[in-house]
């Protein structure tokens, strides 16, 4: 099954399902789950086949239609891209299986059109993550935003007003994207990424591309949820169905991350960023030192399960973009790994979170008591998320750290080093009450409202959970082979890990 | 100052859009309406597409399609045709605008049964309650 | 020494971490899962003494795990120090569960289950340790000694245990996270390999400052070590059950902690490294401060418990400051003491809550009298602090002699009269409870005369401590012979 077009299925197949939920999901919910879940695990089968093909051929490029480049959609498939690709199918695929059962919880009756939303949103995800054109990106990131702002409107009580907040807010950083595209295409005269990277080391007009490449960095820092441009984020993702979130809250900002380091690696240069204009690289570095502290602190102040999450989501995202910055390979290595990394931890986190919300009605922190002995499996999966967001080893979260870490201790970022220690120390905390909440006081009364009678979490929602704590302990074990044989490709030419 | 001032008259269009821009840019931010805001955003949104419509127009030059014949009596010469690619592009970029309204005001809808106000700190007044 | 691969060190560590699964499954089996604790320590022993007679004839073992970073791979590899810990720890555990099942069942504890679980997965963690071939794994299994120690330390679940668990985390959690992790990021930036070397990775590659620095972020970042001011933790941990002080904080927790600072001091600096750079009296003003202030706290103790906590504080400094002295003799008590201690504290720790079990007394001036109703304990008590004080002929007599010569041979006599103060102090907080337990008058006759002597499960592993105690004052060959080789390269 090597067919050229393989890539394209992978998209193809979210997108259709999504169609075909919307008019066989009307007739019979019956037809949803199977229909989602087999395209989603075909999505992942064939992104594995995917990055087993580049890890073997190399890079290729691939042109949509067959319009040649630079005036047709080329579709770049490289380590990087590769790795996106089955990172975001194989996270679909297993917060499906419980976003399945908490929509059938949450809203009867509505699934069908609940999930076309999030297969288009998955299929946006896909192509996201290939694409070479910068505008096209532009409509991508579009339309996984316009689905994201429906899903989470789907939520109950203040949902609606989140996303309304969200879609101003997502739209200035898109327009902001634009705005940059646009200021590109004038210098420049093509939408092509690789052939804006030729033509642009060539121009005489420097403030024009910094300001190309500050509009461009800042409509992603804004979509990305890059503190102090993070003020949607606790709110969209808190209040967005449940079903959505674990969804969202995994894939969006790491997708973003990514298509950062597009933007800086495969459009701009690193020669470009980082020694032209050295200053902007320790600001940016410092700003995100503060934006780890800001976040992981803001984190400290809130009484709700998810909420605290986001919060920690925004640190992490702060994590990603300073380690970035840092210049060298090192750090570069350990934000690519910690793309993966966190993923994976926000996905076991919030499918956890699902379960308990199922399960207990609410996430607020006094209905958490006794958890450990209610939900042992749901918590021992939490635990082990847990600690990988503090970053113990041998969970994964230690390994991108130690790798940001080194990449501050090697570039002398020494603040970047004292923001990611104190928010490990911050982290621990902030989990170490949830799990001492969870295993001390005895169960919260006689009215614990149990909607769905009491016990551990129903399979659908257990199973992705076990198997994604399993991964992070998988993660952690291999992270050897992964940075050996696909991420020091993936860093740009001359950066060793 | 006399060249500054030539350079603001000969780019006038882009100094509009800017203009536009910062209105609108002022009106998602500034505004309580979450109408206004939407309004702004539409402002915003449409100041970029001027602003890359400009982008293709050339001094003399013919429209794509319209002036097709008068502009092909000279044989093909791309500096006697307007760039039509940002146009094509911002055919995109307007029907993205305009699903974001739509969803926008499916959502105000949503919101306006729920609280019945558009204010937004009337709104937070209500779920302060 | 050469090393040949082999899946040996693996089955030491992995024999618990699996007996944790049937010891799990066994809730309600009480017979069944003391079972399996005792099966897995006797085989975890017996594997580990298996190892011993290929390491004393200079053939260690190693086994990679992962190769999870660039020249750090997770490995474990067995070699004279890291057997002569193990083995300790080994056989003590097998006295621990012992004693645990009599403590356990004689109080009708809650929770056995989780109990022997997390205690299986505590031994696992600390074998972990002592076959750690490197900085990276060693601070894995470190780590997972702290998760693993939290339930046991918590046990009581009510208010007190709280808080103490909250303790507990915030000094052993933060310092490994806020002071080791950074010492080792900086450690591997500058060298390029966290492998625990004889003489040391350093070679020339950092400067004064640096090492300066990370010496002091690895003494105090191994707070398990106790030394002050990270030694908050240790009094407040005594509100665990006995058997849980006992093991843990005489033998598995605060002698990982020391351990660590020793494998740091010998294998990552090395001795001669910090002898030209003149370290070693950061180490030594650290360690004999501790010595000397918590000597001194013990004194004013009343709970038996406490006070042994503080007595335990120092005598974790006792082994630091012999690694500090950077002289051979010094090491070799240091590291010798590490054995004597913890046969001697566990002791005394089996003791107090053989007494707990037998009269339900925790405060030292309620035990008058009780030692007549109790000659067995309070008999191994006195062996036990005998062996801390350090008189022969226990077996804590030989450290504190390579102790002190160690001080006289570099000339240190500060830390001679340091060794000698504490040592008087020693005496003056363990020989009064031993006195007024057998040769005072009971306070209310009544109290006293319902006690009977502790279990035969409890007194079965304090007597034989104590006699290991005793039996090391004779017999140290063996420990001797595996630290010696330690010191020699080995």
């Amino acid at each position: 099954m090597n067919t050229p077009n393989m890539h394209l299925y992978i998209l193809a197949a979210p997108l259709l399902s999504a169609f075909a939920v919307n008019l066989l999901g009307r007739v019979s919910r019956a037809w949803i789950g199977p229909l989602i879940l087999a395209a989603l695990g075909f999505s992942t089968f064939g992104a594995l086949l995917t990055l087993l093909r580049v890890l073997r051929d190399g890079a290729y490029r691939y042109t949509v239609g067959n319009w040649q480049a630079p005036y047709g959609i080329e579709l770049v498939i490289d380590p990087l891209s590769a790795l996106m690709l089955l990172l975001v199918s194989s996270v679909a695929l297993l917060a499906t299986c419980s976003a399945l059962k908490s929509v059938q919880n949450e809203l009867p009756g509505r699934e069908h059109l609940f999930f076309t939303l999030y297969m288009i949103l998955v299929a946006g995800l896909l192509g996201l993550v290939q694409t070479g054109d910068a505008f096209n990106l532009y409509v991508l990131l579009e339309i996984t935003a316009i689905t994201t702002y429906g899903l989470i409107a789907m939520g109950p009580d203040r949902a609606p007003l989140a996303s309304f907040n969200y879609i101003i807010m997502g739209s200035i950083g898109a327009c902001f994207y634009l705005l940059g595209v646009g200021y590109l295409y004038i210098l420049t005269g093509t939408l092509n990424m690789a052939d804006i990277a030729g033509i642009l080391p060539g121009l005489n007009a420097p403030a024009a591309v910094a300001t190309a490449f500050a509009f461009l960095m800042v409509g992603l820092w804004v979509k990305m949820a890059l503190f102090p441009l993070h003020v949607w984020l606790p709110n969209a993702y808190s209040q967005a169905p449940t079903g959505a979130g674990v969804m969202i809250a995994p894939l969006m900002t790491k997708v973003t991350v990514y298509l950062m380091i597009r933007v800086m690696f495969s459009i701009f240069s690193p020669g470009y960023e980082f020694i032209q204009h050295a200053g902007v690289q320790s600001l940016i570095v410092w700003a995100a030192s503060l934006a780890i502290l800001c976040a992981s602190s803001l984190a400290l102040a809130q009484r709700d399960l998810r909420r605290m999450l986001t919060y920690i989501l925004v640190a992490e995202v702060a994590y990603m973009v300073g380690g970035v910055w840092l210049a060298n390979g090192t750090g570069m290595t350990g934000a690519i790994l910690h793309i993966v990394n966190d993923a994976m931890m926000t996905l076991c986190l919030f499918l956890a979170a699902a379960a308990i919300l199922y399960r207990t009605g609410s996430l607020e922190f006094d209905r958490l008591h006794g958890l450990y002995r209610r939900m042992p499996l749901t918590m021992a999966a939490f635990t082990v998320g847990a600690l990988s967001m503090i970053g113990v080893p041998p969970t994964c979260g230690f390994f991108s750290k130690w790798y940001l870490i080194l990449g501050a201790v090697r570039a002398g970022h020494w603040e970047f080093m004292t923001a990611l220690l104190i928010s490990s120390l911050i982290n621990a905390v902030l989990f170490f009450r949830i799990l001492e909440l969870a295993y001390f006081q005895p169960v919260a009364g006689l009215q614990a409202t149990t909607q769905q009678g009491s016990g551990e979490a129903p399979l659908p929602m257990l199973s992705p959970l076990l198997i994604s704590a399993i991964a992070l302990l998988a993660l952690g074990f291999g992270c050897g082979p992964l940075i050996e044989n696909v991420i020091r490709l993936a860093l740009p030419p001359g950066f060793a890990p | 100052m006399d060249q500054l001032l030539s350079e603001i008259v000969a780019k006038y269009n882009y100094w509009i859009y800017v203009v536009l821009m910062m209105i609108g840019f002022y009106a998602m931010i500034g505004k309580r309406n979450l109408v206004k805001k939407l309004l702004g955003m539409n402002i915003f949104q449409t100041a970029i597409i001027l602003f890359y419509v400009s982008i293709g127009g050339k001094r003399g030059a013919g429209i794509p399609i319209v002036d097709k014949h008068a502009v092909m009596l000279h044989g093909v010469d791309a500096s006697r045709i307007l760039n039509p690619l940002p146009h094509v592009l911002m055919l995109t970029a307007i029907v993205v605008s305009v699903s974001v309204t739509g969803v926008a005001l499916a959502i105000m809808i949503r919101i306006h049964r729920k609280f019945g106000t558009l204010e937004e700190d009337e709104i937070l007044e209500k779920i302060g309650q | 020494m050469i090393y040949q691969s082999s899946p040996w060190p693996l089955a030491a560590v992995g024999v618990s971490l699996l007996a944790a699964v049937p010891i799990f499954l066994s809730d309600g089996r009480p017979n069944l899962r003391e079972f399996w604790t005792l099966l897995a320590g006797i085989t975890k022993f017996l594997l580990i003494a298996a190892m011993l007679p290929a390491v004393l004839s200079g053939q260690g073992f190693v086994f990679t795990l992962a190769e999870v970073l660039p020249g750090v791979p997770i490995q474990l590899r067995v070699d004279a120090m890291g057997i002569y810990f193990a083995l300790v720890a080994s056989f003590l555990w097998i006295c621990t569960s012992l004693y645990s099942i009599g403590y356990m069942r004689a109080l009708k504890e809650h929770d056995q289950t989780r109990y022997f679980t997390a205690f299986a997965l505590a031994i696992a963690a600390t074998i972990g340790v002592a076959f750690a071939a490197n900085l990276l794994t060693l601070y894995l299994f470190y780590e997972m000694l702290s998760l693993a120690t939290y339930p046991l330390v918590t046990h009581e679940r009510n208010g007190e245990a709280r808080s103490s668990g909250r303790r507990y985390l915030t000094y052993i959690l933060g310092t490994s996270i806020g002071l080791v992790l950074p010492a080792m990021l900086i450690t591997y930036a500058t060298t390029g390999t966290l492998d625990f070397t004889a003489g040391g990775i350093f070679a020339g590659q950092a400067s004064f400052a640096t090492l300066t620095l990370l010496l002091v972020l690895f003494v105090l970042g191994f707070a398990k070590a106790a030394i002050m001011p990270m030694h908050g933790w240790l009094p407040a941990a005594m509100v665990a059950p006995t058997p849980v002080s006992s093991f843990l904080h005489g033998v598995a927790v605060v002698k990982v902690g020391v351990f660590s600072i020793l494998r740091v001091v010998l294998h990552i600096f090395g001795p001669d490294l910090l002898r030209n750079l003149d370290l070693g009296v950061i180490i030594t003003s650290l360690a004999s401060v501790t010595v000397l202030v918590a000597s001194l706290v013990a004194l004013t103790q009343d709970n038996l418990k406490r006070r042994l906590a503080y007595s335990t504080i120092g005598q974790l400094s006792y082994m630091v400051l012999g690694a500090g002295m950077l002289s051979a003799a010094g090491m070799t008590g240091g590291l010798l003491h590490i054995a004597m201690h913890a046969f001697g504290k566990i002791t005394l720790f089996f003791c107090a809550g053989a007494i707990y079990v037998a009269s339900h007394k925790k405060y030292i001036s309620e035990m008058d009298g009780l030692g007549r109703r109790m000659p067995v304990t309070y008999g191994a008590f006195l062996l036990g602090a005998l062996s801390i004080i350090g008189m022969p002929p226990l077996g804590g007599f030989i450290s504190k002699w390579h102790l002190l010569t160690g001080a006289i041979e570099t000339g240190q006599i500060i830390l001679l009269l340091v060794l000698l103060v504490s040592s008087f102090l020693n005496a003056a907080y363990f020989l009064p409870i031993v006195y007024r337990g057998f040769f005072a008058e009971a306070p209310r006759l009544a109290t006293v005369a319902a006690v009977e002597e502790a279990p035969l499960f409890c007194l079965i592993p304090l007597v034989t401590t104590a006699l290991v105690s005793a039996g090391l004052f004779f017999f140290p060959g063996l420990l001797l012979q595996l630290v010696r080789q330690t010191l020699a390269g080995g």
